[in-house]
């Protein structure tokens, strides 16, 4: 009994110091001025790394989940003889919860998983340490940009997302199922509000991009610097940052569409 | 040259996520400048019923959408809920004899506010209230009178 409280206690200063040591991090790495002369180049490269290398993957599966969407939706709403209505299930489905989240998916996948090989690498080759003997401070060089082109673009591959799948849509709901396109825009026009929808969709994204590569970025500079470290540290960016963000999404739902 | 390849292709990645967001705004929101900043005044109404209407449901003349409901409330007084709805500026001939109606689109549709003018030569003013109301037809209510209605037909 005793031993198990024990192990309990251990486990929870353990987690306590980890997430401690993960929000120091954070902020050393984003606290200070901005370097005007490194910085608008480290950021554009690692734009490049994270946003435009996932546009494929991004666009890719938009188009099939609005499709898919799109016909799944058709065949229920046609009992109901409600199929004019398709267009504003798909986007409101897709503005406020498929966009951001599968997304962020998508993107904890692809780039996520990068950036912790890429950093967990770099330490284990030491790259960090002489960094930081040559007087550059590697949280402010590597990290920092990294940080910064993933929150900046999170939300444009979930718009990007979003406005592909909606295509899907409309190229199955639209062209094949022979909804009316003018019912299918207008309904959904009347139904997406900009402020109370899009917007929110868009801070959503925000707030994932920041917490994907927080975790991606952390858990590389945190790896145990072996081949399996970081073979460890990898698998626990996809886990954790999937699971963070289905459960901030469901909070940041609560707080911006819930029942008042 | 390599890292020119890269800014442009960050540059076309930024521009094509601005596109997306003004297409999600443009085409799929319709949102309008015009809209934000159209001028409307205040308009209330009470209602024995007023159930399964909602806030920024639509108020209609004739079919077309002339404003929106913004708030509904529980009037102290007499336990009826009231509505406060707005009214676009530009439409200011409805008289004062109108009668609002909370009506449905479709038969399991969205409940919206059907305003029907009248003849009165006095014209409705910001703030006024609508006197000639009818309340929400609670489609429940009438089958269960029409059920009635048949079981005491048999005995």
């Amino acid at each position: 009994m005793l031993n198990f409280l024990q192990r309990l206690g251990l486990n929870g200063l353990e987690t306590l110091t980890v997430l401690g040591r993960a929000g120091r991090f954070w902020w050393q790495a984003l606290w200070g001025l901005p370097d005007w002369r490194n910085g608008p180049r480290l950021l554009v490269r690692q734009l490049y790394f994270v946003g435009v290398y996932s546009l494929v993957i991004i666009i890719v599966s938009g188009i099939f989940i609005g499709m898919v969407l799109a016909l799944q939706g058709y065949t229920v709403l046609v009992r109901f003889g409600a199929d004019q209505a398709l267009g504003q299930l798909v986007s409101l489905a897709l503005i406020r919860e498929l966009g951001p989240v599968v997304a962020a998916l998508l993107f904890a996948g692809r780039a996520g998983s990068a950036l912790t090989a890429e950093i967990g690498l770099m330490k284990a080759t030491e790259q960090l340490a002489s960094m930081e003997m040559i007087g550059v401070d590697p949280l402010k060089r590597v990290i920092r940009p990294r940080l910064w082109a993933g929150m900046i673009s999170m939300p444009i591959l979930a718009q990007i997302f979003n406005m592909v799948a909606i295509w899907g849509a409309v190229a199955v709901g639209v062209d094949w199922l022979h909804v009316d396109t003018g019912s299918f825009w207008s309904n959904m026009q009347s139904a997406v509000e900009f402020r109370e929808d899009v917007v929110n969709g868009l801070i959503k994204s925000v707030v994932f991009g920041a917490v994907i590569t927080w975790i991606a970025v952390f858990q590389g500079y945190d790896a145990v610097p072996t081949s399996e470290g970081i073979s460890a540290a990898t698998t626990r960016t996809v886990v954790y940052s999937s699971l963070a963000i289905l459960g901030i999404d469901f909070l940041l739902t609560a707080v911006m569409f819930g029942v008042n | 040259m390599r890292m020119r390849t890269i800014e442009i292709s960050v540059g076309v990645f930024m521009l094509a996520g601005i596109l997306a967001l003004a297409f999600l705004a443009v085409q799929v929101s319709g949102l309008s400048v015009r809209d934000n900043h159209r001028d409307t005044y205040k308009l209330y109404a009470h209602f024995t019923n007023a159930s399964g209407l909602t806030e920024r449901a639509k108020v209609s003349v004739a079919g077309v959408v002339i404003g929106r409901v913004t708030a509904i409330m529980l009037d102290p007084k007499d336990t009826r809920a009231k509505v406060e709805m707005s009214i676009d500026k530009k439409v200011d001939f409805l008289t004062s004899d109108s009668i609002a109606a909370i009506q449905t689109a479709g038969i399991l549709g969205e409940k919206y506010i059907a305003i029907s003018v009248g003849g009165d030569p006095e014209m409705l003013k910001a703030g006024d209230e609508i006197a000639d109301t009818q309340s929400a037809l609670v489609l429940e209510d009438l089958i269960g009178k029409v059920l009635t209605n048949l079981g005491s037909k048999k005995d």
